[in-house]
């Protein structure tokens, strides 16, 4: 059987520290929340929708709170109030509010017992269909089979979300067992989550609700017509991570890109701000059943894949602490790394046997996300080709959880239909060929790739060790992470954080704690 | 000598050419058939269908082979590109203390939507790639990268600010051609403002050619394959000149 002789004690080395490292935060988690939250917040409570102009009913009302220095409480408290005085539910409350005709704060407040035994009410009604979505998930998954090891995974990327769903249907009849669907690159950096379907998309489509509503609905097709659960997912990134979980908890997507630190490193948004952000999304993830989903990949695409092996492990070991804070358990967190290494380097296959084979060593539970070369794909599809199914041979040798598959045409374009099919029948040939082969096989001891996967995880367990004694924040500001300085109170979204007053009120997550056993 | 040529396969001027692409056509008799003319309607000779894969949803992708007669004249060819020559650090260093004799301040971004800041990273940034050092690296360079998703507006208005020498621009994404819109934004809104002749405007991108570049208004363009020695040193001598 392949697999690596790790030193246990250096593990819980690893461990510790990283432990060490997310357990600080318990004064942001339990002290403050953010505009995205108590946006998240609302859409639980029923409100969706947007203004003529096209501004989200609930960006209008936290907006609206934050102007009058209300939002301390929480936005559930104002909204419940005015339900009950005005005996109406949360959408008309938020298109008074929207027509001008209501203002939240002006209202005398109610009956406190009467405004919690409300919001318990409505956090159990939203609780339970997310709850009911994710049994259905369990249900079709017993009906049709589990997924493959690794499962197909590939991308669909049309900006028009009608003509992506018929990419996926195609990508899913040829084999592919997760569609992605590629977010406009620009939806990061937006504050609020736009609202209906995309036809006209840059790089991607929106995550809006609708465009999840319309791929799930797709998927649930072709899913019925194979015989296979298709999975979905999307991107819980940016300013917005846990609205668009929820709006994935709703439209049961299966998996969501969640990162604990990619938003801070590689599209500059607070530090605190994307911690609040990421533990409540990842809590929502781990109420619905939803696989997150890691970027370690990001840390090789500009940095040197075998200098910086040792960021990746590290990055695995804090996402995996910071998702365990959220109640997300090891057999969904889809830990991340990729195949990076430069293809003229000698060697580089025995590299990246390394590292995928101390990433499987260190999370045995995890459907570990494994991603496909892009920084030496070209425009020479052939040899991308060639590299691809060499990450395959990869994939399926070490039994990554899901193949992000790579395309011919990775450097080129995104991806033409031809392209993704020629990608599944790369791999499907490679999972097939190698299927059990990494049980004839063992490594000699005091092998090069045994002593490089040990030298990885040395590495990453002294710099875990180096950022615990320094302080998460404090080793961003000072460019410990992928060589960029984040400072504590710079970046996009600060002032979308506050504290919270001491009579602070959000039912959802408070429920789902005690749910998740958090 | 015939300064015309053509494909070659295995024989000289054998004009034999590959060819793959998809049809919203069944995979039988009937598709392959729509295949083999749709390739001669191009103007192919000889065509022949080598695979025929299903791709589902009602389409199929064709392999084929075909011959195509038509020749290029070499004699009459004409393509821009950076004629600068290309030097390490140290000589850009020493270029600009002889030539210029001052630091050039160099502003970057990636535009408008463009999310990815790899390409203007990998010019960049002090580390650089393939063991090439980024701009900030170089002594005789000030440089300031703003990152992504910057908005043209802001990149002149810094641009300005600080009296910049060199605007460098990268844009990844590219579908349905937002690159372009994206850069030739930003060329007009600097001829706008009266900036565009103050300053160098060079971009890059995956997709981005010199020839690309001068047509959309800047002074160079850098693509594929580049590094930044070859950005520094045509941004070391075009300054030099002026």
């Amino acid at each position: 059987m392949l697999k690596l002789d790790l030193d246990q004690a250096l593990v819980s080395r690893a461990r510790a520290a990283a432990k060490s490292i997310t357990h600080g935060f318990n004064w942001l988690f339990d002290g403050y929340s953010s505009v995205s939250i108590e946006r998240t917040v609302l859409r639980l409570m029923g409100i969706d929708g947007a203004t003529e102009d096209g501004k989200p009913y609930p960006n209008l009302i936290v907006e609206n709170l934050q102007n009058e220095h209300a939002l301390g409480k929480g936005a559930a408290f104002w909204v419940a109030n005015a339900m009950l005085a005005k005996d109406k539910d949360a959408q008309d409350i938020a298109e008074l509010v929207a027509a001008g005709e209501l203002e939240l704060t002006a209202l005398p407040a109610g009956d406190k017992a009467e405004i919690f035994e409300l919001l318990n009410r409505l956090s159990d009604k939203a609780l339970r269909y997310i709850s009911c979505q994710r049994e259905k998930r369990e249900a079709l998954f017993a009906k049709y089979g589990a997924r493959r090891k690794p499962a197909i995974y590939v991308i669909v990327a049309t900006g028009n979300i009608y003509e992506d769903a018929v990419q996926a249907k195609a990508a899913a009849s040829e084999g592919a067992d997760i569609i992605a669907v590629i977010r406009s690159t620009a939806q990061s950096l937006l504050d609020y989550v736009p609202y209906g379907a995309t036809t006209v998309g840059f790089g991607g489509t929106y995550a809006t609700q609708e465009n999840f509503r319309i791929m799930r609905e797709a998927l649930d097709e072709v899913s019925e017509k194979e015989g296979r659960y298709i999975s979905l997912t999307n991107y819980a990134s940016g300013l917005c991570m846990p609205e668009i979980a929820v709006m994935g908890a709703l439209e049961r997507l299966d998996l969501m890109l969640n990162d604990a630190m990619y938003g801070i490193l590689f599209r500059d948004i607070n530090p605190k701000r994307t911690l609040l952000d990421q533990y409540f999304s990842r809590m929502i993830n781990a109420f619905a059943g939803i696989e997150i989903q890691t970027g370690e990949d990001n840390y090789l695409t500009t940095s040197d894949a075998v200098e910086k092996a040792y960021t990746v492990t590290a990055s695995q070991l804090l996402n995996e602490s910071f998702a365990l804070l959220s109640g997300v358990k090891p057999d969904k967190m889809g830990l991340g790394h990729a195949y990076e290494i430069d293809p003229e380097m000698e060697n580089s296959f025995s590299y990246e046997l390394a590292h995928a084979l101390l990433t499987r060593a260190l999370f045995p539970e995890a459907p570990v996300k494994y991603m496909p070369p892009t920084k030496y794909a070209s425009g020479n599809i052939f040899k991308t080709h060639l590299m691809d199914a060499m990450f395959n041979f990869v994939g399926q040798l070490t039994g990554q959880g899901v193949q992000l598959l790579g395309m011919m045409t990775e450097a080129i374009h995104t991806p033409h239909l031809v392209d993704r099919s020629l990608a599944i029948e790369n791999a499907k040939y490679l999972f097939t060929a190698v299927k059990d082969l990494g049980e004839s096989l063992e490594l000699a001891p005091d092998s090069f790739i045994q002593k490089r996967a040990i030298s990885v995880l040395n590495e990453a367990t002294q710099y875990l060790e180096k950022i615990a004694a320094e302080g998460l924040f404090s080793a961003m500001a000072k460019g410990d992470f992928a060589e960029i300085k984040r400072p504590e109170n710079g970046g996009k979204g600060l002032d979308g954080v506050f504290k919270r007053e001491a009579d602070y009120y959000n039912p959802f997550m408070q429920n789902m704690k005690k749910e998740l056993g958090i | 000598m015939s300064t015309i040529i053509k494909a070659y396969g295995d024989t000289l001027n054998d004009g034999k050419v590959q060819l793959s692409f998809a049809l919203p056509a069944p995979a039988d008799a009937f598709g392959k058939e729509a295949a083999r003319i749709l390739i001669l309607s191009m103007g192919f000779e000889d065509a022949e269908i080598t695979c025929m894969r299903e791709l589902g949803e009602g389409f199929t992708h064709f392999i084929a082979y075909a011959v195509s007669q038509v020749g290029v004249d070499t004699s009459k060819i004409k393509v821009k590109v950076v004629e600068t020559p290309v030097m390490d650090m140290e000589a850009t260093e020493k270029y600009v203390e002889e030539y210029i004799g001052r630091q050039l301040t160099i502003v970057g971004a990636c535009i408008e939507s463009d999310a990815h800041t790899v390409g203007i990273d990998a010019i960049m940034n002090m580390k650089g790639y393939n063991h090439r050092y980024g701009l900030e690296r170089y002594s005789c360079f000030n440089t300031i990268n703003m990152g992504a998703q910057v908005p043209s507006e802001e990149l002149l208005a810094r641009a300005r600010e600080e009296k910049a020498d060199v605007i460098l621009v990268s844009q990844v994404v590219t579908q349905k051609n937002i690159h372009i819109q994206n850069l030739t934004r930003l060329v007009e809104l600097a001829e706008a403002e009266g900036l565009r002749d103050k300053m160098l405007f060079i971009c890059g991108g995956p997709r981005i050619s010199h020839e690309l570049a001068i047509e959309l208004g800047y002074d160079a363009g850098f693509g594929t394959g580049s590094y930044s020695t070859d950005v520094a040193s045509y941004i070391a001598i075009t300054l030099a000149q002026k």
